[in-house]
């Protein structure tokens, strides 16, 4: 079945504001929420990577001397929320996803542009509630796991400002989840197949059936921690009978499946980004849409990997080692099929190209310290330390974020008719690459050797790599100069991008750039062939 | 195309020889100081060499490819179209599997030589809710070993201290002393938020829970004084929640048990 659209009900084109006023909008146009989703994301990152420079000037010394105590710990919980529900989640789904998949599946706007437009307009008041909880009586400061009784013992109002904005959050999630559910099963195109869409519908598929999975969890763990908080009840609270162990498997129900809601999309991106700028075919299109599921499958039964130290009993803590082991398969079979696509290509190395392979190289890394991480009985040395801390930032920074930066290469000329400066660019690489490796390679070290994770102060022994990581948070930090720099010039004075700059095949190229209100002019056209690179015209499907 | 393949076949060995060379020359881990610790070394030192020969091979054919097949300024036009490859597809969803599964059973070995398996003695009664639930940490020993000879001690964990209680002695010691070469085995409970009992050169780590016992048993190997680290948030002042744990010759343990010893234990 397929929904038709008809054209006099949603072109309310005119009741919208005109110009970059509609970005402050309650906008329904699913390009401009897109877009709304991806700045209010990155200035979250802003402050979130604020809050990360500061972690790193309290490191750069054994003591701790740069800030008190207790706003260490609100700093790291802070960053820890800020980067995940409202920089790397909202941008990887909400921005990307909003702007892309009505045009993979040849929609003129999501299956539900109201629910899409309250769904981003929770974010800006949650994120502020949770920075503003800093000023009132201090924010959370249990970390982004929340765990209790630490929670419960801390004081109140920062940790019930976090839950409420957490719980915000992970509505607006949901909403976005169903949304793509139902505009990927249902908007189609009249004539396009499920197998013929673009790879990162696949993958937003099956990030969707995550969040709507397992973000319920969250939240009502989250709704009975704040019951024992601010009602004294005693789900998690020890001293009232409660179990602490509960909390954690309930929490890492979700906080495991949303990994892959930070990573699938990422996957779904540079597959859409290689093919283009190799000049070849997605390289095992069918595995890689078995492998999403699997991951999808996989990713929900492997939570208590983070629990190996808990209280688990033997038999629990080898079955989930061997699930976690076994996402390895189809994850790495998104790595050789992606490694097959360059092969034989005619590869543009620009800047897009160069933080996609450097996507490979981090995510390779650290994919490989996550099946250490598996076993048991290496995790119970490493667990809490901050190899751990390694490598989950190898994950989400050097594979979610590279793929952040690549996709805004990528679509930046899509979304303003205008090209990046090229040069500016692989300096942007250059520096964050280097910046990135020099600040997390060495805290691997740093976990091995007796380095616990969430410390303000440390033996003098470290203080030296310690220092190594805080350079490199430091080359993190100046990389995203030339990238603001390249953003304003280029919106204001950049090379004119044409309608198809790459000469890419997949369907957000077919209009022009930027695209119309309801994305084609005529008729959308049918794509089923988005990968066909290497193939005369004709030879075509 | 047997030149290609030479060549290949001379990349891959490489990538091999310098995996297996780093993995055996370079030491990343602390000292070895209790009967985990080998063990535990020889499993990182597997994982580590397999992890760099991948690592090696995906970033040297990442890097070769962005050279190899850069396009050129006079080139136009496309790369083959190549769809996919189905034993290739096959190739490296088997190979994968076959590595993946193997590390999982050799780790179940190490784990299992590291105690982890063993059910410990109040451990089949954890289902049922009318006894006391103790959740295990790593186990070195057997039901009877811990009746026997074991130094029993039990740990208490708070903001921001642990406190060692040698019920034997009837004292409470803030330092963890342990004679060498004897199976230590210590029931850990937490009075207020979750704590962690880690000691880098042990190569062991058990949560300390409030509201819920856990178990840790180890053999230290190596005299010497090393440090016990807590490594769950557990507050402001997590990072300096520290104790040592001295490991001592026997007639210097028990010259230190004796001073300690209270009087009222031999009622």
């Amino acid at each position: 079945m397929t929904i038709s659209i008809d054209p006099q009900k949603t072109n309310n084109e005119s009741l919208q504001p005109k110009g970059w006023l509609r970005y402050f909008s309650f906008s329904l146009d699913h390009k401009v929420i897109g877009i709304q989703y991806l700045v209010c994301g990155f200035l979250f990152y802003l402050i979130g990577g604020t809050l990360a420079s500061a972690i790193r000037i309290e490191l750069a010394s054994p003591m701790s001397d740069f800030m008190p105590r207790d706003v260490y710990n609100q700093v790291l919980t802070l960053h820890g929320t800020i980067m995940i529900f409202l920089w790397i989640v909202p941008v990887v789904n909400g921005a990307f996803g909003n702007y892309l998949i009505p045009f993979y599946v040849g929609a003129r706007d999501m299956a539900f542009p109201r629910l899409n437009a309250v769904a981003f307009w929770l974010i800006p008041p949650s994120g502020l509630m949770l920075v503003a909880s800093y000023f009132v009586d201090g924010a959370a400061q249990a970390g982004w796991t929340a765990y209790p009784p630490l929670s419960i013992t801390t004081p109140q109002s920062g940790q019930i400002i976090w839950i409420l904005s957490v719980l915000l959050l992970g509505g607006s999630s949901i909403f976005g989840g169903i949304n793509f559910i139902a505009t990927i099963i249902k908007l189609r195109r009249p004539g396009l197949k499920l197998m013929q869409l673009p790879m990162y519908c696949w993958a937003m598929l099956g990030t969707s059936l995550l969040v709507v999975l397992s973000t319920p969890v969250l939240a009502g763990t989250l709704i009975l921690l704040s019951f024992d908080i601010i009602a004294n009840t005693g789900f998690f609270n020890p001293v009232l009978g409660g179990n602490v162990v509960v909390y954690q498997h309930l929490f890492w129900f979700y906080s495991h499946p949303a990994v892959y809601i930070m990573v699938l999309p990422a996957f779904g991106l540079v597959s859409e980004i290689l093919p283009v700028h190799a000049r070849k075919p997605l390289f095992g299109y069918t595995t890689m849409v078995f492998s999403i599921m699997g991951i999808v499958v996989l990713g929900l039964v492997v939570w208590a990997h983070h629990m190996f130290t808990s209280g688990t009993p033997p038999w629990m803590r080898l079955f989930f080692t061997i699930a976690t082991a076994f996402i390895a398969v189809p994850t790495g079979i998104k790595f050789f099929n992606w490694v097959a696509t360059l092969w034989g290509g005619k590869i543009s190395i620009n800047s897009a190209m160069l933080f996609s392979c450097g996507f490979i190289i981090n995510f390779v890394f650290g994919g490989i310290t996550g099946v250490a991480l598996a076993q048991v009985p290496f995790d119970i040395h490493v667990h809490d330390t901050y190899f751990v801390v390694a490598h989950f930032h190898y994950i989400v920074y050097g594979g979610t974020v590279f793929i952040i930066f690549s996709s805004i290469y990528h679509w930046f000329p899509k979304v303003t008719g205008k090209m990046l400066n090229e040069k500016l660019g692989i300096l942007h690489f250059i520096i964050t690459f280097i910046g990135f490796n020099l600040c997390f390679a060495p805290q691997h070290w740093l976990g091995l050797n007796g380095m616990p994770r969430r410390v303000a102060e440390y033996d003098p022994q470290f203080q030296f790599v310690n220092q190594i990581s805080s350079l490199g948070a430091l080359l993190m930090a100046i990389s995203t100069i030339p990238f603001l720099i390249n953003v304003f010039l280029s919106v204001r004075n950049g090379k004119d991008a044409g309608d198809n700059p790459w000469n890419a095949l997949t369907p957000e190229w077919l209009t022009s750039s930027p695209p119309p209100v309801e994305n084609w002019e005529g008729e959308a056209p049918l794509v089923v062939e988005p990968y066909g690179y290497g193939k005369e015209i004709s030879e075509r499907k | 195309m047997l030149n290609k393949n030479i060549y290949l076949i001379l990349i891959i060995s490489l990538v091999f020889a310098i995996s297996f060379w780093i993995g055996f020359n370079v030491n990343l881990l602390p000292a070895e100081a209790s009967i985990n610790a080998p063990i535990y070394d020889e499993l990182f030192k597997i994982l580590f060499i397999i992890g760099l020969i991948i690592f090696i091979g995906m970033t040297i054919a990442v890097i070769y490819s962005l050279f190899k097949f850069r396009k050129r300024n006079n080139q136009i036009g496309d790369g083959i179209a190549l769809e996919g490859n189905l034993s290739l597809e096959i190739v490296w969803t088997i190979i994968p599997s076959i590595i993946v599964l193997l590390i999982g059973l050799y780790s179940y070995n190490i784990y299992d030589r590291m105690g982890g398996m063993k059910e410990l003695n109040h451990n089949h009664e954890m289902m049922s809710s009318n006894t006391e639930k103790i959740w295990a940490g790593i186990s070195q020993t057997s039901d009877n070993e811990i009746a026997i000879n074991n130094l029993s001690i039990e740990v208490s964990a708070m903001q921001f201290a642990f406190l060692f209680n040698y019920p034997k002695g009837n004292f409470i010691s803030g330092e963890l002393h342990v004679p060498v070469d004897q199976k230590v085995s210590m029931k850990m409970e937490s009075k207020d938020v979750i704590h962690a009992f880690w000691v880098p050169e042990f190569r062991i780590k058990q949560d300390i829970i409030p509201g819920q016992p856990t178990i840790l048993n180890f053999t230290p190997t190596k005299v010497g004084k090393y440090p016990i680290i807590c490594a769950e948030l557990c507050g402001p002042y997590h990072g300096g929640m520290r104790a040592s744990i001295i490991v001592e010759e026997e007639t210097d343990y028990n010259e230190w048990f004796n001073k300690n010893k209270k009087p009222e234990v031999n009622l």
